[in-house]
């Protein structure tokens, strides 16, 4: 996963200020990245290749330190075995001197072994697959508390720039794989570039991507549509650029096999091809502005691109020194851990800026656990939120979902005291629930 | 087999439930366990929600799972690290062959005593611990407390379970008999001296995670090189928990020195008196500390002769530190050692065969490994741009065990008289005067975020929240 042509490298390091030298990391790297002098534990970029299983095993947090480097001029053992304090992180001008771009790419790397991709969550859009389904009817009706307002402090999204008889052209700028080799829910993150053409988005809106070619009758296809998974000034910032999800789906729904049409077709463009694009969409799956506001998001899969958008939104913000106040929780469902996307970044992200919440329904040997079983876990904390009028929820992933999340919020309000029936139709009519499920 | 099933009563990787009979000696021993924990664990606490890291699997993704825990709900339980294949034993006069499964008949009563001296040290720090919750400095401090407390409690679970399972009855009667001994309990006292000391405050506390558990480290590692595969296979994950233990010591040690120093910047002053009067303990009383609990550690690895580690590592039992990473024949016949010995009154080294200096052997690895880290304290001194340095203590210096036992050594390794030694005890050691000087300071610290005067903040939280994060609900 890390940036493979940008010249640079996330290297890993080991703060010897703070190793103990108690030896869990050597002991667990599978791949014998990690070793020892009597004086320093150091981490060998050549071999490490960020699987990041020494993280969560070290005692005392040193094993997470990353250095963005001129990939030809990363850190050796043999200095790394001399150091007594880490290096300072290299200014844009000295990687300029060692000539490699810093910008764009050095600050998305800046969060973890992400390497360009940068941090936060994501996974596909409204359908990863293929549909762009509205939120429909379930026998508990949670959609009735689906809000149709944005938040009050949401800024104002434009629609409908581009329309079916007009699309607009984007050119590819990305296309890498960010979950496991090998599993079967392969997702790609796909960067679109709009040039010299407006196309403004907020988190949360999505676009609609016009597949070339036509379907069996010899109509040309539908657009379908995703979820924008970069926040408002770009996945580069301040590039017109933005970033999509993208499940690539070999069977339908009863698990026969079938290729998606544009699912495929987007996972399989490559750097410089163009896409034809309408949108953007959504006026109301819109983020909070308000610097106190709290953001609970829920989400399976693929359904995880807005969260992203907004969590590197907030990321962005919080980096300049604005939104302290605001809390961040996420709920994140896949089948396991190798098929949830961007595993790695979403880890490396600070404790205190996000509480990420993992709930895998297909690990050998464990229990099945869904997004719901996390969040009566972690009720106790929910209830606070929901009790906090700055408190906005956003759901989004596959329709058999939905249900099970919103009666989730309904037993954890309730057994805090709330009535449910106040609460939740206080959630809807300003604008604080927010589904979109498929 | 790695992931750990929660759904028997005994959480376990090992299919407890293929075996019945020894599930269900096991489910007898654990409401003795659980009362034991009542009586003698963490005081005033049970109810306390304590976020605590608790193991779903033992690979590397599974075993640091943290959330909200009492401590008495805490999932003891039975994890081994996933069998390799094709080991071997790797020393004494069996290397070369399989790795034994089962106990050999051989070796059985040697084993079951090793595993009975381990498995008496695990409650045992517990019981010194169980006061300390009242006097916690920080929530921060208070977590890492409750969090060694319940693995502690875990690695009693593993020895407990290698005793029922491959000992019979004589390994249900060692089990039970680990809750009948209490430490510093006059007629029960737990098995090694050290385990009978009092750990009364958080500076003994933080000495004892460092040193004592360091010895863990080191009895751990020299087990994991066991040729009984199911001990290996237990105490190398005990490892990855220990390490925990020593980050507590080292870490805490370290942001005493930190507070310290910071005080004696802004006073401008090295005088002990004027530091104690700031409310926080001057380097002198660490040192004493230090001289302290290394001595009464170092004499944890026994007698600097010993025939007992000569048959435990001829017969494959317990190996050396890192023992196949070391470049020798593994079998040690005919090599020799130096160990310390008295004469003419002054210290001098002897050679003796190495196979009977293995104990000796073990304290160096643990000696080296100790320095470095005390060394690591000194760079804090350094940064505060202070003269004073930590030194360890020579070897010899306050031995109970083994030849140097009843010899008289300065700190700086001179045999000494009787006389010297009085004059100079004060010094050396920490007097009544310093424990009581240390007493006075611990006060209960529990606001998130506040630390107590006599320490400085962690570098960082634990699993990467922040410092003032609620580590502790008190409910």
């Amino acid at each position: 996963m890390n940036a493979p042509d940008t010249g640079l490298l996330k290297q890993h390091l080991i703060d010897p200020e703070i190793c103990i030298r108690c030896n869990t990391c050597e002991a667990t790297c599978p791949v014998g990245a990690i070793t020892h002098n009597d004086d320093n534990y150091v981490v060998d970029a050549e071999k490490c290749n960020f699987c990041m299983d020494c993280i969560s095993p070290c005692p005392t947090g040193s094993i997470d330190n990353w250095r963005t480097v001129p990939r030809a001029k990363a850190y050796t053992v043999d200095e790394q075995f001399g150091w007594e304090a880490l290096p300072a992180e290299l200014t844009p001008d000295q990687l300029a001197e060692a000539g490699v771009a810093a910008e764009g790419e050095a600050d998305a790397a800046a969060e973890g072994p992400g390497g360009a991709l940068g941090a936060s969550a994501s996974s596909s859009a409204f359908g990863g697959a293929e549909a762009a389904a509205a939120p429909g009817e379930a026998a508990f009706n949670s959609a009735a508390f689906n809000a149709s307002l944005p938040p009050w402090s949401a800024a104002h999204a434009y629609t409908n720039l581009y329309g079916p008889k007009n699309p607009t052209t984007a050119t590819v700028v990305g296309n890498v794989k960010v979950n496991e080799a090998g599993t079967e829910n392969e997702t790609h993150h796909i960067v679109l570039d709009f040039g010299r053409m407006p196309f403004p988005v907020l988190e949360g809106q999505s676009i609609g991507i016009v597949p070339p070619g036509a379907d069996a009758s010899g109509r040309p296809h539908h657009a379908r549509q995703y979820s924008i998974a970069s926040p408002r000034n770009g996945e580069r910032p301040g590039y017109n650029n933005l970033s999509l999800t993208v499940k690539r789906v070999t069977a339908d729904h009863q698990g026969r096999p079938v290729r998606g049409v544009c699912s495929n077709y987007l996972c399989d463009l490559k750097p410089g091809d163009t896409v034809q694009v309408i949108g953007p969409f959504g006026t109301s799956f819109l983020m909070p502005n308000h610097p106190r506001s709290n953001i609970v998001m829920i989400c399976t899969g693929t359904g995880s691109a807005p969260m992203r958008a907004m969590t590197e939104w907030r990321r962005r913000l919080r980096k300049s020194g604005k939104f302290e106040g605001g809390r961040l929780m996420l709920f994140f469902g896949a089948r396991t851990r190798e098929e949830l996307p961007y595993f790695g970044p979403l880890m490396s992200l600070p404790k205190d800026f996000i509480d990420i919440n993992f709930a895998f329904s297909r690990t050998p040997g464990a229990p099945k656990r869904y997004v719901q079983d996390l969040m009566r876990e972690r009720s106790a904390d929910l209830a606070g939120l929901l009790k906090d009028e700055d408190t906005y929820v956003y759901v989004c992933g596959l329709k058999s979902m939905e249900e099970g999340v919103v009666l989730a919020l309904r037993d954890i309000a309730q057994q805090a005291g709330l009535s449910w029936d106040t609460l939740g139709a206080a959630l809807k009519r300003e604008g604080r629930l927010h589904l979109e499920t498929y | 087999m790695s992931s750990i099933n929660y759904t028997d009563k005994i959480p376990n990787n090992v299919d407890l439930s293929q075996d019945k009979a020894l599930q269900r000696a096991l489910e007898h021993w654990q409401p003795n366990y659980l009362q034991w924990w009542h009586d003698l664990g963490p005081e005033g606490s049970q109810s306390f929600d304590v976020y605590l890291r608790t193991a779903v699997s033992v690979d590397p993704q599974g075993w640091a799972q943290f959330g909200y825990v009492k401590m008495p709900e805490y999932r003891w339980g039975i994890f081994l690290n996933p069998r390799e294949e094709g080991r071997e034993v790797n020393f004494g006069e069996h290397k070369g062959e399989a790795a034994w499964q089962e106990v050999p008949g051989e070796h059985r009563a040697n084993l079951r005593r090793i595993i009975v001296t381990q498995g008496d040290t695990e409650p045992a720090s517990v019981e010194q611990q169980r006061h300390l919750g009242l006097t916690a400095p920080s929530q921060y401090d208070l977590r890492n407390l409750f969090q060694v407390n319940v693995e502690e409690g875990r690695h009693l679970w593993a020895m407990v379970y290698l005793l029922h399972k491959y000992f019979g009855r004589d390994g249900r009667e060692e089990a039970d008999a680990m809750l009948q001994r209490h430490s510093g309990d006059a007629d029960h006292p737990r098995i090694l001296g050290a385990f009978n000391e009092k750990t009364p405050d958080w500076l003994s506390f933080y000495m004892f995670t460092y040193f004592t558990d360091r010895d863990g480290k080191f009895q751990l590692c020299a087990l994991a090189e066991s040729g009984f595969d199911p001990l290996a296979r237990t105490t190398k994950f005990m490892l990855t928990e220990e390490a925990h233990h020593m980050f507590v010591g080292e870490s805490g040690i370290s942001r005493v020195i930190a507070r310290t120093c910071e005080v004696m910047n802004q006073l401008k002053t090295d005088d002990p008196a004027k530091v104690r009067a700031a409310g926080v303990i001057d380097l002198a009383t660490i040192q004493r500390y230090l001289n302290f609990h290394f001595s009464v550690t170092i004499d944890l690895f026994g007698a600097d002769e010993s025939s007992n580690a000569a048959i435990f590592y001829n017969s494959g039992l317990k190996g050396r530190f890192e023992e196949t990473k070391r470049d020798d024949d593994h079998r040690l016949q005919g090599r020799t050692y130096k160990v310390l010995a008295v004469q003419n009154g002054q210290l001098v080294e002897r050679e003796v065969p190495m196979l009977n200096a293995l104990n000796e052997v073990l304290r160096d690895d643990y000696i080296k490994d100790s320095i470095a880290g005390v060394n690591r304290w000194n760079k804090v001194i350094e940064k505060a741009g202070l003269p004073f340095r930590l030194v360890a203590p020579h070897k010899a210096f306050n031995r109970k065990i083994g030849a140097l036992s009843g010899v008289r050594v300065s700190p700086d390794g001179r045999v000494v008289s009787e006389a010297e030694w009085a004059a100079h005890e004060r010094e050396w050691l920490p007097s009544a005067e310093d424990r009581a000087f240390v007493a006075s300071l611990m006060g209960r610290v529990v606001e998130p975020g506040k630390f107590a005067n006599w320490i400085a903040p962690p570098v960082m939280g634990i699993n990467r929240q922040p410092v003032d994060f609620e580590y502790v609900r008190f409910n």
